[in-house]
Parts: structure tokens; sequence; C-alpha cells
């Protein structure tokens, strides 16, 4: 298992490097040197020009990727082009905001897709199944801007549940366990908008690898050994059935990522997405492309550890 | 069973064409998608109204965001176009969009997923980590940033959501080349001296059209869905050129999410079915195509 870790982990080294690069490569299309937004605008005229020679800003292209590439990695992300803090800051702030959101979306798409891909496997054919794959074929073919403005419409505008946008109201009590209650009732909407794609892949992986594993033997087996219906499903059967499930939960990390963009937009979510669509709206470019290289690193970590809790759920991974 | 000897007589393409004919989902995605791209041609006929033109009332003033009614049966828009029209004409747009970037990305895919399966080695190597980097980002705003960059137009989303989403079909390509590669007939022809180019066009891709298709097609109902967010978000395609995604951007104002739905209500209406019946086909197209897979 270690071996396997440890391989994975140097696999992910020239990845890394190549999402540097392809950043960069990208950066060149923005108006002016990229280099430029490297530099902390509030310190002295002498000492710009003192950074500007040491990111070597007349230097070849070649040369300013690689004082590009050790900026990144001391941290430094670039500043905003209009306030002039520091991006790294600005994605900091953000990130919790971004976390609780997809984080959520992940724990909904799992918990409600699953067992509803176990019942559509167990009753094939049923009208329950059939319900259940449209169902799925609708989540994955609404746009979530419109799933999302369908919901405000409903729940916040006609029926005033639930709150329009935003993550807490203006003047609430956030202590204790009415903050928790704000957050909650602000969360709902998004997190089922950003789920809901998923949980229909997740309905549908389930559904057909749940149908494969009970064709096998050992549950026929089970079967006739007299063990309950419930038993053989849920212990026998749908332990073997979550392992493909797992490869889910990497291809999940980008697909949640990058639909938070829209979903935070709509909802007026306080994270990275908002974040990121108004930075394109004010074409501020050093927070853009910031923002593109830190979430393509964490879909790297998050693509890392589906692939190690892959092989940690299925052997044979670990040793081909 | 019983006509298994007439089937055996028919070719792959018409089994998987009587396969198809039985999926009830797929051929209302058939019906649904041809009535659409009927509409979209012909959307001049169709169209009460000019879409670029603010309709007046009697009395001569703007009618800007009028309440459906027997002139204008979705109403008008806050700049007073018959919103009606607007949708019509906006499935030109969204079918093109969809159409055109899926051709860029399938080339690109086929082309690159081609290489790596065929020749292996370093070239393999090369493209599959580009591959790997790729997927890293998040496709819709790496197609945002791009577009952004670029200037947004109609054209500009066409050509970033093609170059930027041809990672799946390269994957699937280099694994069914990978499979056809070891077959008998590909050392025949290389032992009759067939150039690398001719083995791969004439004997390995027609091999593989199946999946690529059903890739085409699964892929043509997201790039929908990709242009209708950048549009939506003022990113893709401009006004006044009418595209379902930016017709929805006008319920960003909470008044006329609130107050006027059917103007947002019915391109997002358009979308869902418009994607929907795609992906239906796509579905039945890879049950049809391939019946080792199926959903069952």
């Amino acid at each position: 298992m270690r071996q396997y870790i440890i391989r994975r982990l140097l696999q992910a080294v020239p990845i890394l490097f190549g999402i540097t690069l392809l950043t960069f490569l990208i950066m060149q299309l923005a108006p002016g040197n990229p280099l430029q937004t490297m530099i902390d605008p509030t310190i002295s005229m002498e000492e710009i020009n003192m950074a500007e020679k040491k990111l070597g800003m007349d230097q070849p292209k070649i040369i300013q990727y690689f004082n590009w590439l050790r900026e990144i990695l001391t941290g430094n992300l670039g500043y905003s082009v209009k306030t002039g803090q520091p991006v790294a800051k600005l994605i900091g702030e953000r990130l919790p905001a971004t976390l609780l959101l997809t984080m959520s979306a992940f724990f909904i798409s799992f918990i409600i897709g699953v067992p509803l891909g176990v019942y559509s496997a167990t009753h094939k054919y049923s009208a329950g199944d059939y319900s259940m794959t449209f169902l799925a074929f609708l989540g994955i073919s609404i746009p979530n801007f419109f799933f999302g403005l369908g919901l405000i419409y409903v729940f916040a505008l006609k029926l005033g549940w639930l709150p329009t946008s935003g993550m807490a109201t203006i003047g609430a009590d956030l202590s204790g366990f009415n903050g928790v209650l704000v957050y909650a009732r602000h969360l709902v909407m998004p997190a089922i908008v950003l789920a809901l794609p998923n949980l229909a892949t997740v309905m549908r992986f389930t559904r057909s690898s749940m149908i494969e594993v009970l064709l096998h033997d050992f549950i026929r087996t089970a079967k006739a050994k007299g063990l309950t219906h419930r038993r053989v499903i849920y212990k026998h059967a749908l332990r073997n059935a979550l392992i493909p499930v797992v490869t889910i939960f990497g291809l999940s990390i980008p697909f949640l990522f990058g639909g938070a963009y829209i979903t935070e937009q709509v909802f007026n979510w306080p994270g990275m997405g908002s974040l990121g669509i108004q930075a394109i709206t004010a074409r501020e470019y050093p927070i853009v492309m910031g923002l593109n290289l830190f979430t393509s690193i964490l879909v790297l970590m998050g693509n890392l550890i589906a692939d190690i809790s892959y092989a940690f759920v299925d052997p044979r991974i670990r040793y081909s | 069973m019983k006509k298994g000897h007439k089937q055996k007589s028919q070719s792959f393409y018409a089994l998987a064409f009587r396969r198809f004919k039985k999926n009830k989902l797929a051929l209302w995605g058939v019906f649904v998608l041809l009535s659409l791209i009927a509409s979209a041609i012909f959307a001049p006929l169709i169209a009460p109204y000019d879409p670029y033109m603010s309709v007046r009332n009697d009395k001569g003033m703007l009618d800007i965001l009028s309440p459906p009614s027997s002139a204008h049966f979705l109403g008008t828009d806050s700049v007073g176009r018959d919103v009606a029209s607007r949708l019509i004409y906006a499935g030109r747009v969204s079918l093109s969009v969809g159409v055109v970037a899926v051709s860029i990305s399938i080339v690109i895919g086929t082309v690159l997923g081609s290489l790596a399966g065929f020749f292996g080695r370093w070239v393999d190597s090369v493209i599959m980590r580009g591959v790997d980097v790729v997927i890293c980002f998040p496709v819709l705003f790496l197609i945002i940033t791009i577009s952004t960059l670029l200037k947004p137009s109609i054209y500009t989303t066409m050509i970033v959501i093609g170059l930027v989403s041809w990672t799946n079909t390269a994957r699937l390509v280099r694994g069914e080349i990978l499979k056809v590669r070891e077959f008998e007939f590909v050392e025949s022809s290389r032992a009759l001296g067939a150039r690398n180019g001719r083995i791969i066009f004439r004997h390995i891709l027609p091999n593989i059209m199946a999946p690529i298709v059903v890739q085409a097609t699964l892929q043509t109902a997201q790039a929908i869905l990709i242009e209708a967010s950048l549009s939506f978000l003022g990113v893709g395609v401009q006004q006044p050129i009418p595209s379902w995604g930016n017709m929805l951007n006008e319920a960003m104002s909470l008044t006329i999410l609130a107050f006027k739905p059917m103007i947002w209500f019915s391109p997002g209406i358009a979308i869902v079915i418009t994607v929907l019946s795609i992906n239906f086909i796509g579905d039945g197209l890879r049950d049809a195509l391939d019946p080792k897979l199926g959903n069952n």
C-alpha cells in the first residue's frame, strides 16, 4: 500500500508541473506582462524596479516561467490589479465557504444517490426504476443555473421558506444552534443544485454496478443459505457494488468545484466561485488565473485521495 | 431467436438500428430534436416577430415586459422584444454552437487518442499526461477564462468549448485503439505494406466509430449546457444575438425572476428539452451500438 501511495505521489509531480505550465501559457493571452502582477504594488518605486529585475521581466519567456513558478511555490499568487490585495489572501478568505458548499453537495449526492441506485437495481424495470432513470436523465440535462433560479422562485420568492441568497442573514444571531440553523437554511438550495447532476451520476453508476454484482454466484449462495433479502442486498451485494462507485469520488471533485462557479454566482454564495465570476467581469486576471491554478491543484489532490481510497477498498489495484 | 438465420445476414449498423428503434425514450429524443432543428432552420417562417426589434404598442410606446397575450404569447423582454421569436432564433445559436464545438473536440480527441494508442511509448506518455493536466482544471471556469481573454462572441464560444473538451474522446479513442491494434487484420495490412496513416484511418478508425458516435452525441448535450452557462454569465453569446443562456440572464434581476416567469422559464425549459432529448439519443445509441454494454 505504501509503495502504491509513493508511486501515485510521484506520478502527480509532472502533472503539477503541467498545470503550472498551462496556467502560464494561458496568462500570456492576458494584456500586459503577467509577471507585473506578481509584484506587491504597495512597495516603493525603487523596490518595484528591483522586483522587476529579480523576476526577469526583460528575460526570455522560459526564464520568466521559472521565476514565476518560484513565486508560486513560495505562496505568491500575485496581487489584485484594482485593490492591490494579495490573490492568495483573497482566495483563502473565500475557501471555507466553497469547501462547505462542495462538501455538502458531495455528501448529498452519495447519501441519496447510492440508496436510490440500490432501489433501482433491486426493482429493475419497475415503475419506480423507470421514474428514477427519467429523473437521473433530467438531473444531468438541467442547467444548474436554471434549476437554481427555479428553486429560488418557488421556495424563496413564492413560498418564502428559504432565503434567496447569501450565506447568512445580515444582523442575525449567529451563535450556537441558531447560527447553525441560519447557515443551514442558506446552504440547502445551493447544495442541492450543485449536487443534482452528481447525484444522478452516482445513482446510475450504483444501479449498473449493483445489477452486475447481483448476477454473481456468491449472491445465489447467500440466498440459498437462507439469509434474509435485506442482508443479501446490503451486506453481500452492496459492499461489492460500492467498489467501482468509489471511482466517482475522483470524478466528483473537479465536477463540484467547476459547478460551484455558477451555483455560487446564482445564490450569491461568498466562495471562490463567485469571486471568480466577479473577477472575470472586472477583468481581474491575476485573481482569475490564481483561482484556475488553485482549483486545479485542489482537484489534483482530490484525485490522489480518491485513487488511494480506491486502492484501499480494492486490493487488485494496489498490486497491478 | 426464431429469426436468427435472418438476422445473421444483416450488417452491424442494420442490427443497431433495429435495437435503437425499440428504445422509446431515444425515439422520443429523435422526434423532439428533429422538430427543434426544423424550427431552427425555418425560424424566419415560424417566428411571429423580428427577434432584434423592439415592438411598440397601440400608443406607440415601447412594449416592455408585457405579460403573455394573444399578440405575444410569451410576452416581451426588458427591451420590448418578442420572447417567443427570440426563443425560436436562439435554437439556431445553441444547436450550432453544440455541433461546431463538438466537431472540433471530436477531431482533436480522435487524432490525439489515435496517436497515443497507436504509437505508444513516449507519444502516449506525453499525450496522456497532457490529458491528466487538462482534466484537473475546472472545465467550465477554464472555458470562461479563455473566452474572456479572447473577447467573448458566438465564435469564441464554439472554438473554446471545442478546444477544451477533447479529453474524454482522447481517452476513449486511445483505449479502443489499444484493443483493435492487436487484431490480425491490422497485422495483415501492415504485412501488405500499408503505411501507419492508412492503417489508422482506413482500418482501425472505421472499427471504433460506434463509441466515437456515442461520445459525440453525449458531448453535444454537454456543449449546449456549457454554452448556456457561458451566455447566462454574459461571457458567451453576446446580446443582441439571442441564445437560451443569455435570455435567462435577465432572471438575475429579482423583479424579473419573481414577476415575469415566462421570460426566464421558457428558455430554461427549451435548454432542458434539447439536452434531455440529445442525452436520450446518446443513451439509445450506446445501447444499440454496443449490445455487450447495455443497461442490463
